[in-house]
């Protein structure tokens, strides 16, 4: 790799204004609320997700005070239980995190970090919002239809989905279905706009190799997105005919409450399939942006370049296509051929490989870094903690023989809050203390942020180490009371109550976080233009917060790659992206 | 699965080939200077609504690779019945191909500068478009007349189902067309003219081979082949 084409001498002009029509927004309602300018509804995206996840935050407290103190809340009981369940794991999963990380960080950071103007498709990227407004409205309209929202568990797993024995069997799963079916419809419509955005709207320097990881994360995960969210809306319809119109596709011949059903036929295990298809790529949907935010906040606050950026590229897009074929191992416990368990049980810990190459290059990147435990860092550094916690974990459970004892407790649930909750909230944390200067042009107060980082990292763990311990024991997921059983000793009650407290906790955490956002857009201390001392183009736009088209008259051009931090012989322990090489600013040679 | 795994694999090979033109191998950290990007050098470079096509036409194959991998699971249980299918959908598929010639048609036009033929083509395709519509409609009044219901059996649920997702797409291409002559009609500019109605032929081809996949896989003329992949994935 010598002769690669690039030029350091010669001056190159930038992207001309007006290659990108830009829409102008002629009146309030325009601007501010059906804005086509991504970073508006980048915040619209955002805000949603988070006031259906603040739901999804009191829903888990309900559950946990269930658990911690069961028989002291009446107005509690197993059918609500199992609603709440199924609400809080749906709305975290889908609603907040993938809705946040690709419509919310997906849309402010994608135009900004490659040098275009806006989306390419920027009425297409307006639809999807309101699309996805309106599924999170359906599915909070669940919770006043009678019968209440569907308690089917997160993974809806027919027949018991749409049999009478199960909460919500009127409205609550119709309506659930229908708000699955428009948030993909609405999610398809956003999705296209990334990628082709990534695709097509790079600015003038900018290579695919010199992309910010968070761009590669996001851009990987919205592809595994839009093949795999077709499984679910594929599932969701199918199941919606037979709770609608009497097919039987996933209903086998059953007697309900004494009475043969009309249904006949049917392959609960179908749905299983379908249901994966779409379940475990989404796992890494929410893993990927949060691997590639989490690269970049940790180079930014450790002064240095990210090690490896090479194998982060292709760990990113080797973890992307393996996710594909690891599907089934969600289904050890359904019935399979053991072979199938063999295979299934192969990919899923090649995955660790790809995996442990990003941990290991965090690492060396912290490794002589120049670290400052900034909030953001604090997060960075707490993600990659809990990543490998629940990772490990992740190992025992991919071997079936380990998995068929575990699948049905508490251990399942410990290590998935752990890799698919905690880990990636932690991610999006960092990510809005990282980037809230430039979406408001304000720091968000330190002494809260510390507050609150302690507090949720600390207090996660409360809740959630003792809960391995608990599944070990056998303690069994779902369950609304566990009552009187002999291999449960009194001790694992307690602990009980304990996690309870600390989830209750942690949830009062989250209203600080709220309060600074708020407080700190008022208050909070000037940030400036680029707070950090980071390398990357979102922070040298000409103005912060960026007005609408993001650029001056001209389009950034890039000439280095995203961290050159710490830099020997340069003048600031960090070089933009957009800063010409040396020789190239002696000639002055730029207009 | 063995269809959407199929599906995928092909996904992965037009993914990995276009990775491998795109210089992952860089160092990137050695390199300082004005990169001139691929995408600069090339002169055909594709426009951004083309591009933003092939990824929906990938997430709508998708789509209907899963609901073939469902029926082609599906059908290997014991109690499977097929659905005599109804003589009309050979007629309605001759109208999905016509409607599919007059698009091309219509683009080819355009190349020429022929607005007339554009409009023509368009005209005619759109008309095609709704008879094939009509068509596969009188098919499912035929079918529930005759007693299958869409819930009388498996192989009627699925033939209902897909027959309707493949519907829904190709209203969604008529709005696409509609707007199109909309265009047309208000002076657009040639250029664009000709890219509205090239994504607008691309699309109909492929829902037309999507088309000829189901129903291949409806009538049971591909049982065999599903047969040989599903060999080769177990």
């Amino acid at each position: 790799m010598v002769d690669v084409p690039f030029d350091t001498t010669a001056g190159i002009p930038p992207a001309e204004v007006g290659e990108v029509e830009l829409y102008h927004p002629k009146s309030w309602w325009t601007r501010y609320v059906f804005s086509q300018d991504a970073k508006v509804i980048a915040i619209q995206y955002s805000m949603t997700a988070m006031a259906i996840g603040m739901v999804a935050l009191v829903l888990s407290w309900l559950m946990r005070l269930q658990l911690g103190f069961p028989g002291t809340f009446s107005f509690i009981d197993a059918n609500q239980y199992l609603q709440f369940i199924t609400m809080h794991g749906m709305i975290m999963v889908i609603y907040l995190l993938t809705a946040l990380f690709l419509g919310g960080f997906g849309n402010y950071l994608i135009p900004l970090m490659v040098g275009a103007r806006d989306m390419v498709f920027p009425y297409v990227n307006m639809l999807s919002y309101w699309v996805y407004l309106l599924a999170v409205l359906v599915l909070a309209a669940t919770f006043f239809v009678p019968g209440g929202p569907t308690g089917a568990g997160w993974t809806l797993y027919p027949p018991q989905a749409i049999l009478s024995g199960t909460p919500g069997q009127d409205w609550g799963i119709i309506l659930m279905l229908a708000s699955l079916i428009l948030f993909i419809i609405g999610f398809t419509m956003g999705g296209l706009n990334y990628v082709v955005t990534v695709l097509q709207a790079r600015t003038r320097g900018m290579t695919l190799m010199r992309l910010p990881l968070t761009v590669w994360g996001i851009f990987t995960a919205t592809i595994m997105a839009l093949l795999a969210f077709p499984a679910l809306f594929v599932a969701s319809v199918m199941l919606l005919f037979d709770r609608l119109l009497g097919t039987s596709f996933f209903m086998p011949t059953l007697v309900e409450m004494g009475q043969l059903t009309k249904y006949g036929g049917g392959s609960p295990i179908l749905f299983q399939h379908l249901f994966w298809f779409f379940g475990h790529p989404e796992v890494y949907i929410v893993a990927l942006p949060a691997f590639g935010i989490i690269s970049d906040l940790i180079s930014v606050h450790a002064r240095k370049n990210i090690f490896g950026y090479r194998m982060m590229v292709w760990a990113i897009v080797a973890i992307g296509a393996l996710s594909f074929v690891v599907w089934a191992h969600h289904m050890y416990v359904s019935g399979m051929h053991p072979y199938f368990g063999f295979f299934f049980a192969t990919t899923t810990l090649i995955i660790a490989i790809p995996t442990a190459i990003k941990v290991y290059n965090w690492v060396l990147t912290l490794w002589r870094g120049d670290i400052h435990l900034t909030v953001p860092m604090l997060f960075a550094l707490a993600f990659i903690i809990t990543f490998v916690n629940g990772g490990l974990t992740g190992l025992f459970l991919g071997n079936v023989v380990v998995d068929v004892p575990l699948s049905d407790t508490m251990f399942v649930v410990a290590h998935f809050h752990m890799v698919m909750g905690i880990a990636p909230i932690m991610a999006v944390f960092g990510g809005i203390y990282h980037w809230y200067p430039k979406v408001t042009g304000r720091m968000l107060d330190e002494t809260l942020g510390r507050f609150h980082f302690w507090v949720s990292f600390l207090g996660a763990y409360a809740v959630f180490f003792p809960m391995h311990y608990l599944g070990l024991l056998g303690m069994p997921r779902r369950y609304h009371d566990i009552g009187e059983t002999s291999f449960i000793p009194a001790s694992a009650h307690d602990l009980n109550a304990f996690m309870s407290v600390a989830a209750l906790i942690v949830g009062f955490a989250q209203l600080v976080f709220l309060f600074n956002l708020v407080w700190s857009l008022f208050k909070g201390k000037e940030a400036g233009g680029n707070p950090w001392g980071g390398a990357s183009l979102e922070w040298q736009t000409p103005e912060t917060p960026p007005g609408h088209g993001n650029w001056g008259k001209e389009l950034p051009i890039v000439y280095r790659w995203a961290y050159d931090y710490s830099v020997p012989g340069a003048a600031r322990d960090f070089v933009p992206q957009n800063e010409p090489p040396a020789g190239l600013a002696a000639q002055g040679s730029r207009p | 699965m063995s269809a959407i795994i199929l599906f995928m694999a092909g996904v992965a090979v037009i993914a990995g080939w276009w990775l491998s033109q795109q210089r992952l191998a860089a160092k990137p950290w050695l390199e300082e200077g004005v990169i001139v990007d691929l995408r600069e050098h090339d002169s055909s470079s594709l426009p951004a609504a083309k591009i933003g096509l092939g990824v929906f036409l990938a997430v709508v194959g998708s789509l209907f690779a899963l609901f073939i991998s469902a029926y082609s699971m599906r059908m290997t249980m014991v109690d499977w019945r097929t659905l005599p299918v109804p003589a009309l959908l050979w007629f309605n598929t001759g109208v999905l191909v016509l409607s599919s010639v007059a698009l091309q048609w219509a683009y080819m036009a355009a190349r020429r500068n022929d607005m007339d033929g554009v409009v023509l083509g368009l005209l005619g395709g759109g008309a095609l478009a709704v008879t094939f519509l009509a068509g596969q409609l009188l098919a499912w009044r035929q079918l529930s007349a005759a007693g299958y219901f869409v819930a009388s059996n498996p192989a009627n649920s699925f033939f209902y189902l897909i027959t309707a997702v493949h519907g829904l797409h190709l209203i969604g291409g008529l709005v696409a067309l509609g707007r199109a002559m909309f265009r047309l009609r208000h002076g657009a500019e040639a250029g664009q003219m000709r890219l509205s109605v090239e994504l607008c032929a691309i699309y109909w081809h492929f829902l037309l081979l999507v088309w000829l996949v189901l129903l291949g896989l409806l009538t049971g003329w591909t049982d065999n082949f599903v047969d040989i992949c599903r060999q080769l994935l177990t």
